[in-house]
This record gives structure tokens, C-alpha cells and sequence, in this order.
């Protein structure tokens, strides 16, 4: 009995705190001439040499490559910049709730590899998981915030998921290719970006405040900075990361 | 309606809806058994808390001697379910679990138990996980008539073991051993191995036809057996289900053994 009324008062305060929240997004809608922050990721040291991955159990992934398939855990372009790190605000939004974009994100299996290698997306927002593949994939991603599931997914079948809740980043694999590997990064605003080749990232569209940004790499961790940002201001931030 | 009305019936609706939902979350329902937690929980203490543990987290004392693992309740994935992949296990299928024991693991069965304890089991398992109190089960999966087992459909079944990439987990003749069996793990990152099709009617969630097409829907979670809800049709399951008949030593009367080209 007692759980439940402590449920009731619960529900009750979220709703009030829902509505006054939704009250101050209403009024404070005005910041009409948003900031951006840009920058770049870099590799300290020397890079790890990729090495290469045997596909032979799969004659459809062997098919798919003239040249031998290599990991992709830490990939480093010819100035240093390091690619697939997750950039994101992770502090100094207030309270305020996001929709999820209506677009949604693209996830594909392409020559028995994940494309892209980390995808960052909105919670909720839906996530289109396309296998291009000739072979079966199964995709099975193992959050710790959000639910567990498992689905094989032969060439051509649509499939749609989404994550409810934040988690940088969720691991995602095919057990019937132990060699890949990627990760669903989670984002509760709407305010990230995954570095690219040479390491660059922006954020956009910011509204002028101070933030906590969080860089995250797979297998380097992450690393944080603060940054305040006017109206209309682009600011750069560079992020280092050393194994 | 006006704006004020509308807010303050959707307040109210919430509220019921909470009130439900922890009310269940302390209760199970199965069949007309109403399982209760506080009673579950004397017995739990009693029966499952060795190996399950006090929070049930699955480190209870004996776990380290066991393999697999206990299951750890907080994390609400359940192998055997007739929900979806990913989706909470019905009360029914906990029930189920407890009652019939999973082979190959030091979970024994709680058959001799009452019916009423067993479903007191159930509504104290629940409580280790707070999904149980912001979700529901996913809809039951619907398992259609059996048709009955012919060469064709054994056929049909060994080409979908190929194509849908069964054997490289469970190996080209289905012991267990195809080329990634080596690499699996639980969601506990423990070693696990594909089941041996080859070693018989040992199946951890039930020994039926029924069961292994559910199964094929379902998937096991927390495990690498992966759903092949969308993947294949009713039929081909049923295909499935009847080639990986054959390939168990001690196949049960009325099948079909010889599959044409094997
Ligand atoms: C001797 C150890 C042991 C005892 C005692 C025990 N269990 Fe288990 N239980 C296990 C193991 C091991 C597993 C996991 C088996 C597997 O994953 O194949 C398990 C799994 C389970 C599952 C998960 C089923 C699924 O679908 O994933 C439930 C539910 C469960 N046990 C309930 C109970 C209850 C209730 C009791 C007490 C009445 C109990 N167990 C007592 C060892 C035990
Ligand atoms: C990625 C690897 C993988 C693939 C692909 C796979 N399985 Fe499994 N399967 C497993 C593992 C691992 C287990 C054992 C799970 C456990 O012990 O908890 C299993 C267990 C099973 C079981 C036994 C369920 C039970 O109740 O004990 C059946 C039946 C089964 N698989 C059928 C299939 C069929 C049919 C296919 C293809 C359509 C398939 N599997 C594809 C890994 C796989
Ligand atoms: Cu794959």
C-alpha cells in the first residue's frame, strides 16, 4: 500500500513540474540568434596500426572486400585528427525536455561492417537498421539504461528501433560475425556530433548559455571541458586524447 | 472541451494508471492464481536466495560454482519468455520457468511447490527490477497450427539453417560448434554455448514444437540466440522447427528423420 502511495505522489509532482517547465519553454523561446561551438579531435602519439580482421567463416562478407577488412576502434586521419568521437553537451540545458527529430537516423550492415561505426542519435528518435548485406546479420545491442534485444536481420528486411533513454554509448554487435562491433550513442538534446575523418565536429544551433561538453571515444574514455557561448557567438574547442 | 478539463483529465488518468501499475508490480496473475510478493518473499529467503541472492542479483553463494549463472532479476531479462526480444517476460512464462527447471544449469524445478507458492515466486521476482513497475509485457506471440512434418518442409527447414546463418553458431550439423560459437558470451560477458541440436530434447524453455517456434519468435535474451520474429514467416518456422528434429539423436516417434541430401 504504502508503494503505491508514494507512486501517486510522485506522479503528481512530475506533473506539476512538467507543466512548469512547459511554461518557461513558452516564454523563453526567444533566442533568435543561436551559437555554435566547432572544433577539432586529435590523437597525441603515435596511432595504432589497424589490424586486420579475418572474415573467411563468411564467404558473403569475404566477397564484399578486394582488400582485407581492418578494426576500427581508434581511427586516426593524416593530421592527428581522431574520427567516431561522440561530442555533446552533457551539462548546462536546464531542465528542458527535447522532442526527437522526426528524421530518422540511418544504421546500415554494409560488407559485414557497421556503417556508421558510431552513430549518435536523440532518444526516441527512431533508428532505421537497413542489412545491405547479401548474408543474415543479427543486431544485438547491450545497453545497461535501456532494454536488451536481439534481431536477426536477413538482407532487405526493414527494421526500426529506437532507445529511450541516454547512454554514451550503447555497444552494439552481430553475434554471428564477432567482428563487429559498433555503438549507438544516446542523447537526450538534441545538441552532439560524431567527429568525422579528420577529426573535425560543430554543434549547432546552440542556444547562448554555459555548457559542459563531453567528448567520448570508445576506447580512449572522455574527456571534458566548459565553455560559455554569447548570442550569435562560434566558438572553437579542441579536444586531445593520448592512449 | 475546455483546455482546464482536458489537463486535469489526463492528471487523473496518470494517477490511475501509476496506482495500477504498482499494484501489479507487487502482484502476479496466473490463470486465476493471484501470486503475492510478501509471501514470496518467506520463501524465496528459503529456496532461491543461495543461488539467486538476497538482492537478487544472481550472487547468491553459490554462484560461483555454477555455470551458467544464476539469473540477475534486476536487469528483467528473461530467456524464456512469449513476449517479444526485448519486451518483460509474462508472469505465466516466469511461472512456467520455475515450474518445469532449465536443463543444463543448477536451476532445479520448483514443481513440488504449490501452485499458489509458485505464483508467490513470481510476484516477488518481480520486485528485483523496477521495470516491472514502468513497463508491460510485450502482445504474446501467437503460435499458429502445426502443420504436420513432411520431407518438403524438412527440406525447406535445413536451406533456412543456411540462409538465416543458424550453423554459424550451431555448426554446419547442428553440435553446437559452427565457426562462432568460440566468441559468444551471455550479456554478462560469460562464455556461452549454442545449443547441441544433436543431444536431445533438452531444451532450457520447453521440449515442445510449440516451445522451439515460440523460441524462434522470441529469441532468448540475454543471450546471442537472436529473435527471428520479422526475419521468417509462420511457416518457415514451422520448417525450422521440424529439420532441427532430425538432427537430435533421439528424435521422438513420428518424425521424419531422413532429410533428401544430407
Ligand atoms: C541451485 C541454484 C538455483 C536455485 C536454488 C534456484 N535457481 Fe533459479 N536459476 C539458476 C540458474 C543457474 C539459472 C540460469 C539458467 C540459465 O541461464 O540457463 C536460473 C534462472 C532462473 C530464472 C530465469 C528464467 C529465464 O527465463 O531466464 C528464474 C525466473 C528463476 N531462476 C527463478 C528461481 C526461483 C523462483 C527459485 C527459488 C524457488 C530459484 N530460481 C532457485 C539457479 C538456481
Ligand atoms: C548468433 C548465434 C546464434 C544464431 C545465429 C542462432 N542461435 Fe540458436 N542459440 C544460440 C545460443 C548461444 C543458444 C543457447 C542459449 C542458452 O543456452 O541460453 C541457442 C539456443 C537455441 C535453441 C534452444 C532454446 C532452448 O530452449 O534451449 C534453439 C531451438 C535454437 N537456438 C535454434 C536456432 C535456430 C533454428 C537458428 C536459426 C534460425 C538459431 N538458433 C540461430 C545462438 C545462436
Ligand atoms: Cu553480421
Amino acid at each position: 500500500m504504502q508503494s503505491r502511495y508514494s507512486v501517486l505522489i510522485i506522479s503528481i509532482t512530475a506533473l506539476v513540474y512538467s507543466v512548469a517547465v512547459l511554461g518557461v519553454r513558452t516564454t523563453a523561446s526567444a533566442a533568435d540568434s543561436p551559437a555554435s561551438i566547432s572544433g577539432e579531435v586529435k590523437f597525441q602519439g603515435t596511432p595504432p596500426k589497424p589490424t586486420r580482421i579475418d572474415v573467411s567463416q563468411d564467404p558473403l562478407c569475404a566477397k564484399a572486400h578486394s582488400t582485407p577488412l581492418t578494426t576500427e576502434d581508434i581511427l586516426v586521419g593524416p593530421d592527428g585528427g581522431l574520427a567516431n568521437v561522440v561530442v555533446y553537451i552533457s551539462d548546462g540545458l536546464s531542465t528542458q525536455t527535447f522532442q526527437p527529430p522526426q528524421q530518422p537516423a540511418v544504421l546500415e550492415q554494409k560488407g559485414c561492417q557497421y556503417k556508421p561505426h558510431v552513430l549518435a542519435v536523440q532518444s526516441n528518435q527512431k533508428i532505421n537498421i537497413i542489412n545491405s548485406d547479401e548474408t543474415t546479420h543479427n543486431i544485438h545491442p547491450s545497453p545497461v539504461n535501456n532494454r536488451e534485444w536481439n534481431m536477426t536481420q536477413p538482407h532487405g528486411m526493414p527494421l526500426e528501433k529506437s532507445f529511450a533513454r541516454e547512454e554514451v554509448a550503447v555497444p552494439v554487435k552481430c553475434n554471428v560475425h564477432p567482428w563487429m562491433k559498433g555503438y549507438i550513442a544516446v542523447l537526450k538534446n538534441p545538441y552532439f556530433a560524431v567527429s568525422d575523418k579528420e577529426g573535425h565536429f560543430s554543434l549547432k544551433d546552440l542556444p547562448p548559455g554555459s555548457y559542459t561538453i563531453t567528448a567520448w571515444q570508445e576506447k580512449l574514455g572522455t574527456s571534458v571541458q566548459k565553455i560559455t557561448v554569447g548570442a550569435g557567438e562560434n566558438k572553437t574547442l579542441d579536444f586531445t586524447f593520448k592512449q | 472541451m475546455s483546455n482546464k478539463s482536458g489537463l486535469i483529465r489526463r492528471v487523473a488518468i496518470s494517477i490511475l494508471i501509476a496506482w495500477n501499475v504498482a499494484g501489479y508490480a507487487q502482484e502476479s496473475h496466473v490463470g486465476n492464481l493471484v501470486g503475492n510478493a510478501r509471501r514470496g518473499k518467506a520463501l524465496y529467503q528459503r529456496y532461491c536466495i543461495f543461488c539467486h541472492g538476497q538482492y537478487g542479483d544472481g550472487r547468491g553463494e553459490s554462484a560461483a560454482y555454477l555455470d551458467p549463472k544464476p539469473r540477475d532479476f534486476t536487469k528483467a531479462a528473461f530467456k524464456c519468455r512469449s513476449t517479444p526480444s526485448g519486451s518483460l517476460p509474462l508472469d505465466s512464462d516466469l511461472y512456467d520457468t520455475i515450474t518445469r527447471g532449465i536443463h543444463a544449469s543448477g536451476m532445479p524445478s520448483w514443481k513440488p511447490l504449490l501452485r499458489q507458492e509458485r505464483a508467490d515466486l513470481v510476484a516477488y521476482v518481480k520486485t528485483f527490477s523496477p521495470s516491472f513497475q514502468e513497463e508491460r509485457p510485450g502482445a504474446p506471440v501467437e503460435i499458429p497450427p502445426e502443420p504436420p512434418p513432411s520431407t518438403e518442409s524438412i527440406q525447406r527447414g535445413s536451406e533456412l539453417f543456411q540462409s538465416m546463418n543458424c550453423w554459424s553458431c550451431h555448426g554446419k550439423d547442428g553440435r553446437g560448434n559452427g565457426p562462432s560459437a568460440v566468441s559468444l558470451t551471455d550479456s554478462k560477458g560469460n562464455p556461452i554455448k549454442p545449443f547441441d541440436f544433436t543431444s536431445g530434447p533438452t531444451f532450457k524453455c520447453g521440449n515442445t514444437d510449440r516451445d522451439m517456434y515460440r523460441d524462434l519468435v522470441t529469441g532468448l535474451d540475454g543471450t546471442p540466440m537472436p529473435s527471428f520474429a520479422s526475419a521468417t514467416t509462420a511457416d518457415q518456422r514451422w520448417d525450422l522447427v521440424h529439420y532441427i528434429r532430425t538432427l537430435s539423436t533421439a528424435n521422438r516417434s513420428g518424425h521424419i528423420l531422413q532429410v533428401k541430401g544430407r
